[in-house]
């Protein structure tokens, strides 16, 4: 059932800014949902998705200490680790809500959309709360009419990951 | 008081080491061991390359305390309390940077790189008891510096630094000698808590049992990849052993390679002929014998008491501090060769992420391990913690001799012993038949 579009008439075309955040939202329920198969087929084939550490935030992966930088074939085992009840840290699975505001369209270079927006996400397991709270910067892509990330950076605001031991979730 | 006698058994006899559970969740505990263990040791604080030029300086704690280093305008890297001589406020309020001066924000009393101070407001207000001269930059009672790995003791009486290494000291020989041009700490660091005691992380640093079971899905990445799971299976071979004052090593066959020197398919062909040259270069310097201990083997080293250094394919430089018996923060590292090309620091930036790394495939379930740990102990009834594997045998890699040479150590400290033989028995008898 098609999704019905509130706020504006049935002719009203979806600014890039909606369309965007539309995206980002359904990328967010994926994860809180834990459609981690449907969630990896939002990249491109080529893409790559980057946690810096909370020290070096600019890190560079190449020649840095960075907490993820994932290829597609890392990023796959990542979301079979995540499935498997081998992947400890999230067997049983914790519970997360993601919230993410701030959208913004930074830069257009012909197909590819440079997106940034401020997150907020919840993680709730063994009677722990963990937040992590930083920004993303998405660099998508149109392709048949529809977008996909060819980028993802996750850049942490916290100065450590005190409250989190670890970053199992994918963020 | 909390009874410290009967900690601990250690009877060789029957084969049984056990840890009583207190030792991981008593605040009395924690308490005296920062008195007897943290108060009495060297403690690893940094690496000197991460303060490479003049005027660099970080901020630090070491057990509880606030501490920096500076590598002052004359090239010496020094190490101070960080704390105003005169009211107490923290002088280093940045992580990092690089100055000629710290001013202090509150009064504005003013030190040079080098801890003097250099600037007092209102100098005269002072009488002609206070000496400008004695109110520069307090340092730790010890600091000492062994082959870039700088350590600092709140004892002065410790013995020094070379000494306290004992067996360890080899071990850190063999992985500078790795580079060519010195090892440099790579920047970006892992700053993570884990919500268990130190001494859990201590030994899960070491332990070679729990590297099957709980890290299925990282084997299964790895072999994914193009190893053998067969080699991987057989990797952990070879016996840990006790370095004497508590350090311990855990060795294993580098069959993932190292960028240093053993190539494998995960570097991928572009990097054979570099690694051939590494190799050549340590045979023609270190001979065949010793070249095979650098490039083949791969290890878990403790430096007593909570220093790990993993050197594998990738070298993690990793340090905890207790906050509460249940509480650890936990810092972690990479160290590489000043010259290394980039494809192979890629490599090894890439294993720290796969393996090392709090995001990666691995350290996230070692977290979740002794978190769990630590959650059981609350169900009480279950006094003991059992760390006999392969104390009645010639222990192998998979046996927890390198637990107990800790935890021997431990003891020794807690009781006010100092430093006791940490071998297992069967071990030490060997040694005294073959002397």
């Amino acid at each position: 059932m098609p999704e019905a579009r509130l706020g504006g008439n049935d002719n009203s075309v979806p600014t890039l800014r909606e369309e965007v955040e539309d995206f980002l939202y359904q990328e967010a329920a994926l994860l809180d949902e834990w459609r981690l198969d449907e969630w990896l087929a939002l990249f491109t084939v080529d893409a790559r998705y980057v946690v810096p550490t909370t020290d070096l935030p600019e890190g560079d992966p190449k020649k840095e200490l960075v907490f993820i930088d994932d290829d597609m074939v890392r990023l796959r085992a990542r979301v079979e680790r995540l499935k498997s009840r081998h992947g400890h840290r999230e067997y049983p699975w914790s519970r997360t809500r993601r919230f993410i505001t701030n959208v913004r369209v930074k830069r257009l270079e012909g197909a590819n959309i440079f997106v940034t927006s401020s997150f907020l996400v919840y993680r709730f397991r063994m009677g722990d709360t963990s937040p992590y709270v930083g920004w993303y910067e998405h660099r998508l892509k149109q392709a048949d009419r529809e977008l996909k990330i060819y980028h993802k950076r996750t850049v942490l605001d916290m100065e450590t990951l005190r409250e989190h031991g670890a970053v199992s979730i994918i963020l | 008081m909390v009874e410290l006698k009967g900690l601990i058994i250690d009877n060789p006899k029957d084969g049984i080491f056990r840890v009583h559970r207190s030792a991981m969740t008593s605040p009395e505990i924690l308490q005296m061991e920062q008195e007897r263990v943290f108060n009495k040791c060297w403690l690893y604080l940094c690496h000197e390359s991460e303060v490479e030029n003049p005027g660099d300086y970080r901020r630090r704690n070491v057990a509880g305390r606030p501490l920096f280093f500076v590598r002052g305008s004359d090239g010496k890297v020094r190490v101070f309390l960080n704390t105003c001589t005169h009211r107490g406020a923290l002088i280093c309020r940045r992580d990092q940077g690089n100055t000629e001066v710290l001013q202090c924000f509150y009064h504005a009393w003013t030190f040079n790189n080098q801890g003097e101070l250099i600037g007092v407001p209102d100098e005269a207000g002072y009488g002609k008891g206070f000496n400008r001269a004695e109110m520069g930059l307090k340092s730790p009672p010890r600091v000492d510096n062994y082959r870039g790995f700088i350590f600092v003791s709140f004892n002065p009486d410790v013995e020094d630094l070379v000494t306290y290494l004992a067996g360890a000291r080899d071990y850190i020989d063999l992985i500078v000698d790795q580079a060519e041009e010195g090892m440099r700490m790579i920047p970006g660091s892992n700053r993570y808590s884990i919500k268990a005691n130190w001494k859990l992380l201590v030994e899960n640093s070491l332990d070679g049992y729990h590297v099957k079971p709980t890290h299925k899905t990282y084997f299964e990445y790895v072999t994914s990849l193009g190893i053998r799971s067969s080699a991987v299976q057989t990797a952990f071979g070879r016996p840990a052993r006790a370095l004497g004052n508590g350090h311990a090593v855990e060795e294993h066959d580098g069959v993932r390679g190292r960028p240093i020197a053993r190539w494998s398919p995960l570097f991928g062909e572009e990097t054979k002929e570099e690694i051939a040259r590494i190799r050549a270069r340590l045979v023609e310097k270190f001979g065949e014998q010793r070249t095979r201990l650098m490039a083949d083997v791969s290890r878990n080293l403790l430096v007593y008491p909570n220093l790990i250094i993993i050197d594998s394919i990738d070298i993690t430089v990793r340090i905890f501090w207790p906050i509460t018996p249940a509480l650890m923060e936990v810092t972690a590292w990479q160290l590489a060769p000043k010259e290394e090309k980039s494809e192979l620091l890629a490599r090894r930036l890439d294993n720290f992420l796969t393996f090392h790394g709090p995001g990666g495939f691995a350290t996230p379930d070692d977290v979740e391990a002794i978190e769990s740990c630590q959650a059981g102990y609350k169900a009480e009834g279950v006094e003991w913690s059992e760390l006999s594997r392969g104390m009645h045998r010639e222990a192998i890699a998979e046996d927890e001799l390198q637990l107990r040479a800790f935890w021997r150590q431990w003891y020794g400290y807690m009781l006010g012993l100092g430093q006791v033989d940490t071998r297992d028995p069967v071990v030490r008898e060997r040694s005294s038949v073959a002397s």
